[in-house]
């Protein structure tokens, strides 16, 4: 060989540093950004307007900031649900499913109505609503988990499939019985089903007036904070771990394998079923069919990009917010989609820095 | 409602379904799982349905389309196979790859009319009294490619060398690499495969059996159908087409029991009330899981499961 040196991958037998996880996901963004841009490029798009047009419409005003968070707000708690179950190597695809049912549930209570919606507190409508919300969703995740714990039912496939079933459930509800004369959607829910928003408090600071921000990213990142403490400092979150990076292990340890995998499905459930219940209690105000672009999905992506961390996922949501809320607003539709996939691809392939080491070899001392 | 319509549209959507199976199954016993089908065959779709339209002559498209799902699927070959990452999620972000991809380039091709692969009349055997009508006449050509194409996977994965070389490499990668059968390559070769097959099946959309550019709405979940079969097959080419053909049928079943006013002697209710429509729509997915569960209790009582190695990446010299 006439190079001086050469490259040699070995594998990493101690842990690696702990900023290498974080670049590499970085790096990954930045990649990912940039591939998008040579596609869009070679599609005879400007790639440099785009971006900037991209950037404005995210984080260029209040206003689309605070869009930016209302967008991350079913992306957290989605995120965290799939990451819990992640964890334990549970592939819970259906958090779109969970997120529709939660929406419906929570939606019960002011549209049969389950309570008198005009002299009941507002606090106690909407904490009832998180409630249904999440206990639909924990039944709806409880299905795939029950399935796979008795009957070794692939989750990814019972997932998926509750997903088009969840939708066309809803739908039945929405287009029949709780259709608001004949259109495809649920008449408004009165105001005290409403999430308080910034904009109500306009009155006091003219500066909220048109900010949709609601009280429901308030849910998100109370969840983070817990599932932290449920992972790090609980006897729960450490049998979660184990079983997810060693389930033989676990089993000989006593860990009742099948009992969490049915409790962690019910749990990344419930977080689905409460983004269904903060989106329809705080940006729609009724049940429509299109509530979800994607939460489902993306919630995927952002799982594994924070790498399961919950306040990692904080982070990640936020800036897939903001690619939600600028993909809406630029030309071709699936570019959003685009940057995604090629975002969560190259995050997953530089894990491969995190278990191996690439390190410069000169040739000359080997051969001495 | 009519057993032949039935029984013809479940032959041509389930043709679809089977070669995105068969690819899938490829795939999945030589040790990898793609769940990116849905991408691949989006892609696949998208390709085969511009190149048409482009070139005015279906079969490039046909090709074209067939070799973008083969292309797609070696980004989840090289993440999985090298760089070991995790399949699952792997093939989740090549779905949506794959779907942002197909929805860039297939900008503005929603509406417009492509040459399409053309249906077919089999001589003589479409003079079999009934049979010959119903399996024989007026279905698209990918159809009849179809009935070769099923006894043909499962005779080459069952009975020949590089069959059980390909089994070898799912089952125990570790003695299939002593005996010199290359285990990268072979993964790398079905995966490759695997994504061929898969855009073969959104070719078959695209530019013949339900032609047409619908954004995402063109495989429309198709794809999922495809990895669920797999499991319901056990990973057998066979009962892969048995369950792609009663699929078909069952959805054009489905779709059929909204249209007459008397059902079966009673009022239809359906027809009365058309959301109950969508408890019709769901319950090809219902059956899917219910499938499922039966499938994998089946085959645990004859122990026959997934390949053993699938989705554990190999590395030479590491024990399992």
């Amino acid at each position: 060989m006439s190079l001086p040196f050469h490259l040699q991958v070995e594998k990493r037998l101690e842990d690696p540093p702990r900023w290498l996880p974080v670049a590499t996901s970085v790096g990954a963004i930045v990649l990912a950004f940039l591939i998008s841009g040579v596609i869009l490029l070679l599609i005879g798009g400007d790639p440099v307007k785009t971006f900037q047009y991209f950037y404005n419409a995210a984080f260029g005003s209040w206003g689309a900031l605070s869009d930016v968070i209302v967008k991350a707000t079913p992306l957290l708690l989605i995120g965290l649900g799939c990451g819990i179950a992640f964890r334990m190597k549970l592939w819970n695809i259906g958090a779109e499913g969970q997120f529709f049912i939660g929406a419906f549930c929570a939606s019960l209570v002011p549209l049969v109505p389950l309570m008198n919606m005009e002299t009941t507190p507002r606090a106690v409508v909407l904490l009832v609503m998180a409630l249904f919300g999440m206990i639909g969703g924990a039944l709806y995740g409880f299905i795939p988990g029950f399935l796979k714990a008795k009957f070794n039912v692939s989750e990814i496939i019972s997932t998926l499939m509750l997903n088009y079933v969840a939708v066309f459930w809803n739908n039945y509800w929405i287009y029949g019985i709780f259709s608001d004369a004949g259109f495809q959607m649920t008449k408004m829910f009165p105001k005290n089903a409403w999430l308080p928003r910034l904009a109500d408090l306009a009155q006091q600071n003219r500066a909220f007036s048109g900010i949709t921000l609601h009280l429901g990213v308030v849910f998100g990142l109370v969840a983070a904070v817990i599932l932290t403490h449920i992972i790090n400092h609980s006897r729960w979150g450490y049998e979660i771990t184990l079983i997810g990076d060693n389930p033989k292990a676990a089993e000989y340890a006593g860990i009742d394998i099948k009992r969490n995998i049915i409790l962690v499905f019910m749990l990344s459930g419930a977080l689905a079923g409460l983004a269904g219940m903060s989106e329809v209690s705080g940006v729609v105000h009724r049940l429509q069919e299109r509530i979800s672009t994607n939460y489902g999905f993306s919630g995927v992506i952002v799982a594994w990009l924070a790498k399961l961390n919950p306040l990692a996922t904080i982070l990640v949501s936020f800036l897939f917010g903001a690619l939600i809320v600028a993909g809406r607003e630029i030309q071709p539709s699936g570019l959003y989609f685009l940057i995604q996939g090629t975002i969560l691809f190259l995050v997953i392939s530089s894990d491969v820095l995190l278990r191996y080491r690439i390190r410069f070899v000169r040739t000359s001392s080997e051969a001495a | 409602m009519n057993l032949e319509i039935i029984l013809r549209s479940g032959l041509s959507t389930g043709t679809i379904l089977i070669f995105a199976a068969i690819g899938e199954i490829l795939t999945e016993l030589s040790g990898i799982q793609n769940l990116g089908v849905e991408g691949m065959m989006l892609v696949g779709a998208m390709a085969a349905f511009k190149t048409s339209l482009a070139t005015g002559n279906p079969w490039i498209g046909l090709l074209v389309g067939i070799a973008a799902g083969g292309l797609l699927s070696l980004a989840h070959a090289v993440v999985t196979i090298h760089f070991q990452a995790d399949q699952v999620v792997s093939g989740l972000s090549l779905t949506f790859l794959g779907t942002g991809l197909a929805l860039v380039l297939g900008e503005g091709l929603t509406g417009q009319n492509a040459p399409l692969i053309p249906n077919f009349t089999i001589p003589l055997l479409s003079q079999i009294p009934w049979v010959g009508r119903v399996f024989f006449s007026d279905l698209n050509l990918l159809v009849y490619i179809g009935y070769l194409f099923i006894p043909i996977a499962w005779w080459y994965i069952n009975k020949t060398r590089p069959g059980l070389h390909l089994r070898a490499v799912g089952e125990k990668p570790a003695a299939a690499d002593s005996l010199g059968v290359s285990v990268y390559g072979t993964r790398y070769l079905y995966t490759f495969i695997g994504g061929c097959l898969a855009g073969l099946a959104g070719s078959s959309i695209s530019i013949a059996i339900s032609p047409g550019w619908y954004s995402s709405q063109t495989t429309s979940g198709q794809g999922w159908i495809a990895v669920a079969l797999v499991i319901f097959a056990q990973w057998n080419p066979l009962r892969a087409a048995l369950g792609g053909y009663l699929f078909g049928m069952l959805r054009r079943f489905m779709l059929d029991l909204q249209g007459p006013m008397i059902l079966f002697g009673a009022p239809n209710p359906f027809f009365y009330n058309h959301n109950l429509a969508f408890f019709l729509q769901m319950t090809p997915f219902l059956l899917t899981i219910i499938a499922l569960v039966l499938g994998s209790a089946a085959s645990r009582r004859q122990r026959i499961g997934a390949p053993a190695a699938l989705g554990v990446p190999y590395v030479r010299g590491e024990r399992d």
